[in-house]
């Protein structure tokens, strides 16, 4: 009995892991500009796609060995990510930011590069899924009954360290600085020489750029490809943020494993198909009695 | 002004009733396939083998009804692998494009509400892949090419019991898929008959959209089956295999129809060479038409056709032959549906490459289903065949 609780646990911080760095995404793009980045699902699914290619290209054209295609990787998958996000923020959030549309505009269209995401990706490669190359040698290892792999111990692992990377960027640099600065008055803090377009970009490029890590690892996890494959998790991703207080990092973190740990938990001691039926009764009762999440605060900085 | 308008009058009563004996020349047949979505290699498989049927037909001149030939016009609508779009995708050719019978849909997640449709508005509809009872029951107006769940289920208790020695089993099937659930409930239905009562000791569900099936798996490899029964989809097929080998299972596992898509070795790569599924046939091994048929198609596509595009190609053979067997058409949309209905029923017995197969009363076939094992090469291998 224990070893099934333990093993479950194990399942629940890996699956968790993943909403975790995909609510971080939301959470930071919301707390700066109170924005419903409604398309950060899919620029995941971008970054898996874009992780896929070239993880592909290094294996295949180049034929270098497994772990130095994942070194080369997680930066390329970061970096061409962040130039997705960028891009979107530049060509569909900015021109209605500067026109002063009301938010619930900027939210719609946000939606709507998701699915501008999804269609474009199955137009372009087709409605086949793509299978990711296995990177690196995958060793099971059992520990008294409780089994884990090297890869969901990384998954795990790298969560946690880019909570702590994005943690210490807002609460000790001065880019955090503007960022919280921005969050809390967009119309005085230009005035007061932030450039706030730089660092509205920056804070794609953290979103975009670690929802691109979160791809890679999650198409080496879960192998197979598919252009939807972002749209749920994506969501999903999201209520997770707002249980944890959406515009506070400890927020999103907290919640994605939150979400992750219940849905492992229920499916592993109720009947599987209750599953999201009371995995989102608990979120839903977890809301109606503190409405902001845990660590949000009616109104006040976020971030 | 004049002249121009005696012109018009002229065209439209010359020019017109050629265009429409012209369209009175082909028969309209639409596919109601997934060529997006959760299974797109499934739709494209049934097209490719539809493609290449109207290309025989047509280059010898159309197809022969009462001594008068007609060529062959398929339409292709995409359902999205959807039960909503497949409804959809159903009106659409029948009202709108005014096929004269339906071929698909494949899954039956999509075969049973479209053939509602189809029977409403009293148009044949044949689907290749559907093994769920409900597509055809109480519907005179549908059809299939494939053996039924019903049957398909004591196929792989029977095999497995043999084969592995099974005393236990557990099984995970998707929740929100009328096919695998139907199959998952005939199976522990059929095992516990057979191996007495709890002895599935895991009966585990997922949702279609799902990547993590680890709790699921946690849940199945703790109470310790003998095997598990995996009725999914391909594509979930090679994360199920995959998650519970990482988490230490090393023990049987077996599949259903739904694993032989051509597209399920390229996703699952190593882990599911040497498991065993239920199948309608076996291309590795192959003799006659069925040999020639799969040499045609890997020689024009690129890769070996799967049980889909085999039973499309049936399919399609089996509603030509009711075309046929109506011995006229007469243009007449609604008299000519109810005529190829009489003539699917006129059909005793056809010779198909999946098998030779009769149809009962219910529209169903009777016919023989294959165990196929996985290779080293990732050949789907024959192993036995079960007959009902």
């Amino acid at each position: 009995m224990l070893e099934l609780i333990i093993q479950n646990v194990i399942n629940a911080l890996q699956w968790g892991s993943f909403y975790a760095l995909i609510a971080l995404g939301y959470t930071l793009v919301y707390g700066v500009l109170t924005l419903i980045n409604f398309a950060h699902g899919d620029v995941f699914m971008v970054g898996a796609y874009i992780a896929f290619f070239v993880a592909t290209f290094f294996l295949v054209s180049l034929g270098i060995p497994g772990w130095l295609v994942l070194a080369l990787c997680v930066p390329l998958t970061m970096i061409l990510t962040s130039m997705v996000g960028v891009t979107l923020e530049r060509i569909a959030y900015r021109p209605l930011r500067k026109k002063g549309a009301h938010r619930l505009y900027v939210v719609i269209t946000a939606l709507m590069c998701g699915l501008i995401l999804q269609h474009a990706n199955l137009a372009i490669f087709g409605a086949s899924r793509k299978a990711f190359p296995p990177l690196i040698q995958e060793h099971v290892y059992n520990v008294g009954g409780v089994s884990f792999t090297n890869l969901k111990i990384a998954v795990i692992v790298t969560a946690i360290l880019v909570f702590l990377i994005l943690h210490w960027i807002v609460t000790r640099t001065r880019v955090g600085m503007a960022m919280r600065a921005i969050s809390y008055d967009k119309f005085a803090v230009p005035l007061m020489g932030i450039p706030l377009d730089q660092i509205i970009v920056i804070t794609f490029v953290l979103g975009s750029g670690f929802a691109g890590l979160a791809g890679l690892l999650f198409a080496m996890s879960y192998p197979v490809l598919e252009p939807y494959m972002g749209a749920l998790i994506g969501w999903k991703a999201f209520i997770a943020a707002v249980v944890g207080g959406i515009g506070d990092i400890r927020g999103a973190f907290l919640g994605g494993f939150l979400l992750g740990g219940i849905e492992i938990l229920v499916v592993a001691f109720f009947p599987s198909t209750l599953r999201d039926l009371i995995a989102f009764t608990v979120l839903l009762v977890i809301l109606t009695f503190k409405p902001t999440g845990f660590f949000g605060v009616a109104k006040t900085t976020k971030i | 002004m004049k002249k121009s308008l005696l012109l018009f009058v002229a065209l439209v009563l010359f020019v017109l009733p050629a265009v429409s004996a012209l369209a009175a020349d082909t028969i309209k047949i639409g596919f109601n396939i997934s060529l997006t979505g959760d299974i797109p290699k499934v739709g494209e498989s049934s097209k490719f083998a539809a493609e290449m049927l109207k290309a025989d037909i047509n280059a010898a001149g159309g197809l022969e009804v009462g001594g008068k030939k007609y060529m062959l016009d398929f339409i292709y609508e995409d359902n999205e692998s959807k039960a909503e779009s497949a409804v959809t995708a159903m009106f659409k050719l029948i009202d709108r494009d005014q096929v004269l019978a339906v071929v698909g849909p494949n899954s039956s997640k999509q075969a049973v509400p479209a053939g509602q449709i189809a029977n409403d508005n009293r148009t044949v509809m044949v689907s290749p892949w559907s093994t769920n009872p409900d597509a055809t029951l109480e519907r005179p107006w549908v059809f299939r090419a494939a053996f039924l769940d019903p049957f398909q289920g004591p196929v792989a208790v029977n095999f497995a019991v043999k084969t592995f020695n099974a005393k236990t089993a557990a099984v995970i099937y998707d929740l929100s898929n009328d096919y695998s659930k139907g199959l998952a409930e005939i199976f522990k239905q059929v095992f516990e008959e057979k191996m007495g009562a709890r002895s599935v000791v895991a009966f585990e569900s997922h949702g279609t959209r799902d990547q993590d099936f680890s709790a699921q798996l946690t849940t199945i490899i703790n109470r310790k089956p003998d095997f598990i029964f995996v009725p999914n989809n391909y594509n979930q097929v090679a994360l199920i295999v995959r998650q519970a080998r990482q988490q230490g299972y090393t023990g049987e596992i077996m599949g259903s129809d739904a694993w032989g898509s051509a597209e399920l070795m390229t996703l699952c790569g190593d882990v599911c060479k040497g498991l065993h599924f239920s199948t309608h046939y076996a291309a590795a091994g192959a003799t006659g038409a069925t040999k020639e048929f799969i040499d045609r198609y890997t020689a024009t596509y690129g890769y070996t056709p799967d049980d889909v595009a085999a039973l499309t190609w049936d399919a399609t053979n089996v509603v030509l032959q009711g075309i046929q067997n109506t011995g006229k058409l007469t243009g007449r949309l609604r008299a000519d549906r109810q005529a190829v209905l009489d003539g699917m029923k006129a059909i005793t017995s056809f010779d198909g490459i999946t098998g030779s197969m009769k149809f009962d009363e219910e529209g169903d076939p009777v016919k023989c289903a294959v165990v196929v094992q996985i290779s080293q090469t990732g050949e789907f291998e024959f192993k036995e065949s079960v007959c009902p």
